[in-house]
């Protein structure tokens, strides 16, 4: 990792992403610059279809673009080789799902303990993390069940530590409320912004909802695979 | 390590009824396996005792008589085989090795019974035998797989008259009442009419005290047939012998021509009044392992001493025995092969649902960071633990079966034998078996897992999340 006080926590220049739909081939990006500042709540907001989840995929370096740069923590990460980008995933970049995307077979507990096995973290130190983020999110007692035995909020609440139990320099949501109802989900992303704050982490997450706007510092707003609107950030 | 076995036991306890049948599947694997083997140990043991009980471990013939002897043994007999016998119990290396050394004289002739309005003749294989060494042969029984004999009274070291028949040959010759043998049926009356007698111009009866003398006289309860023979001279000689009793053989052919007498009369049907030989020296040894050193040992001793002879062994003596163990270790290797294939497909089929069904799961672990070595090393562990489970199940299940079987006291008829023996299934004296299949049988599903999971490992990150 090469980041600098100058660099941002993510960089995206001219990044585009086209897909084969059989012979046709469909744009999801086009050609998005933007740069995202470290320790920020940022929010990109679009109807379905419109590129968030293709966009935070490449922000997450789970896809490669079909053009452009993708510079994450000042790592241009399309020189990474796949075992090097795992490992730069492990590290830097923790995810939450829309489906949660808990392992069933792990409980609670091991769900969150699971990022710093990655990282070679010493057991008792992985233990006390892990306790910790599992008390931040209020799930404490919850620790020793298995995701089947958790509702859909504590679900989240479990993804969200296990995101973050690793201390990353970037967390990434994609429609972390869309599979909860609105009251739960609000106390999600109260959850999120709360532990962003307290971590210092850099957070971007992707919604639907224009409403969501409001809690965030940067906000991307994004149409057809293209930047219509942005605040609290500078496009390069 | 034991982290990736905890989850992939977790794994595949998702899905308990596939996951059980697979397991199944190799645990029937390894029972069939296991209890065949023990089967096919127990076949050779019990062979093995059997040739050893009756021929020994080794047997030294004078050099051509393995090729040509059977012609003509008298050609072939061993000079002064008592002087080669001393030379043998005084090696060093073998004299320690040997349980019983016997000589023994083969023969061929004509036997005929002509008593009590008999008139029957057939061709015998003879053999001249010791009868204290025949009875101590017969308790070998290195590998515990057979009934200790009883020693057999019927022959007796200080009487050279009496002798054995197998079951056939008493049967040709009409002593089934006399000997009122059980299972034994009574020629017939009216006898198919032959081009030509059979009978010799010169009977058998009136050449039988002819070399003899009037040394063996009958006792009024056994019946007495005369034996015709060609002596090493090619003279014909002919002996009296009282049949104590019936030795039945596995094979027809045998059954039909065997007589076992007496070393010495054997010796007098053959060389008359001359030097009195021996076709064979055998060798009888404690432990079957020995065998290579020993034949080694007295090869060498032959050669030392300029003693033209040769050894042979009770395989080569018997090619039966290497026909059964080639039969059956071939039998054993196709049904390893079909198991084998089995579990293979089986495991193939299950690890490839798992990771269809888990596709989803594989995208999050890998977005999380985990490589693609990590997913790989994921079912393969699934893979071996299925594996292993499966395969010590059937080891469980195999050492019970084995267990039961054996204390169910079942008998069975081995090949090439005349009478049922103990049934005994040999698993705990086989280690490598059961080290062999378990191993085997587990690194074939761990293997098996590695083609899915290479499927696994291949996937894409987003396309794997996208799955539903």
């Amino acid at each position: 990792m090469v980041a600098t006080t100058n660099t941002p926590a993510v960089r995206l220049r001219q990044v585009a992403k086209t897909y084969n739909a059989g012979a046709a081939e469909v744009a999801a990006v086009k050609g998005i610059s933007l740069e995202i500042p470290f320790h920020r709540f940022t929010v990109v907001v679009g109807p379905s279809g419109s590129g968030k989840t293709t966009l935070l995929n490449l922000i997450g370096c789970i896809d490669t673009p079909s053009g452009g740069t993708v510079e994450i923590c000042g790592q241009d990460v399309g020189k990474l080789r796949d075992n090097l980008l795992s490992d730069f995933r492990a590290r830097n970049i923790g995810f939450v799902f829309q489906g949660f995307n808990l392992i069933p077979v792990l409980s609670a507990f091991e769900n969150v303990e699971y990022p710093l096995l990655l990282v070679g973290m010493a057991v008792r130190e992985r233990r006390e993390r892990t306790m910790a983020m599992l008390d931040a999110v209020g799930l404490t007692e919850h620790a020793a069940r298995r995701p089947n035995a958790l509702s859909g909020g504590q679900k989240q609440r479990v993804a969200i530590a296990r995101a973050l139990v690793k201390e990353p320099q970037l967390v990434l949501a994609d429609e972390p409320t869309a599979n909860l109802d609105s009251a739960t989900g609000a106390t999600i992303i109260e959850l999120m912004r709360r532990v962003q704050r307290q971590s210092n982490t850099t957070f971007v997450f992707s919604t639907h909802d224009p409403q969501l706007m409001s809690h965030a510092d940067t906000s991307f707003a994004i149409r057809d695979g293209v930047l219509t609107d942005s605040h609290g950030s500078e496009q390069p | 390590m034991i982290y990736l076995l905890k989850i992939a036991l977790r794994n595949l306890l998702r899905n308990r009824r596939r996951s059980a049948m697979t397991g199944s599947a190799i645990g029937i694997g390894a029972l069939a396996l296991l209890v065949f083997g023990s089967f096919t140990t127990y076949i050779f043991a019990g062979l093995q005792t059997n040739l050893v009980q009756h021929i020994g471990h080794l047997t030294v013939f004078r050099n051509g008589y393995f090729l040509f002897g059977a012609g003509n043994p008298a050609a072939y007999a061993i000079d002064d085989y008592q002087k080669v016998m001393q030379l043998i119990a005084a090696d060093p290396t073998v004299g320690p090795f040997v349980n019983v050394m016997t000589p023994t004289q083969s023969l061929v002739g004509i036997a005929g019974n002509f008593e009590n309005g008999n008139d029957a003749a057939k061709t015998f294989l003879g053999v001249g035998i010791i009868p204290s060494d025949r009875d101590k042969m017969r308790q070998w029984n290195e590998f515990g797989v057979s009934r200790v004999a009883a020693p057999d009274d019927r022959l007796t070291d200080d009487d050279s008259s009496r002798g054995l028949v197998g079951g056939g040959l008493a049967r040709i010759l009409g002593l089934c009442a006399q000997m009122k043998l059980s299972n034994c049926v009574a020629p017939p009356a009216q006898r198919p009419t032959v081009v030509a007698s059979a009978t010799p111009d010169l009977g058998l009866a009136d050449l039988a005290h002819r070399d003899l003398g009037s040394g063996a006289s009958a006792q009024a309860t056994d019946p007495e047939i005369s034996l015709l023979a060609a002596t090493a001279g090619g003279a014909p000689n002919v002996v009296d012998l009282r049949v104590s009793g019936v030795d039945p053989q596995g094979a027809k052919e045998l059954d039909d021509n065997y007589v076992a007498m007496h070393f010495a009369l054997a010796q007098q049907l053959v060389y008359g009044r001359g030097e009195h030989k021996a076709t064979g020296i055998v060798l009888q040894l404690r432990r079957s392992e020995d065998l290579g050193k020993a034949r080694a040992a007295l090869n060498q001793l032959f050669q030392r001493e300029h003693l033209d002879l040769e050894v042979r062994d009770y395989v080569e003596l018997t090619p039966f025995y290497a026909q059964v163990v080639s039969l059956f270790g071939s039998i054993f290797l196709f049904m390893a092969l079909i198991m084998g294939v089995i579990v293979l497909f089986a495991v193939v089929n299950t690890m490839t649902m798992n990771v269809m069904e888990r596709t989803n799961e594989i995208g999050t672990i890998r977005a999380m960071g985990v490589r693609r070595g990590g997913i790989r090393r994921q079912f393969i562990a699934e893979g071996l633990v299925l594996g292993a489970v499966g395969a010590t199940l059937g080891a469980i299940l195999a050492v019970a079966v084995v267990v039961s079987v054996n204390a169910a006291g079942l008998t069975w008829w081995p090949p090439g034998q005349a009478s049922p023996t103990p049934l005994q299934l040999d698993l705990f004296g086989r280690p490598l078996l059961l080290a062999g299949t378990w191993l085997a049988l587990t690194v074939i599903a761990t293997l098996a897992a590695l083609i899915p999971a290479n499927r696994a490992a291949k996937m894409s990150v987003v396309d794997a999340l996208r799955h539903v």
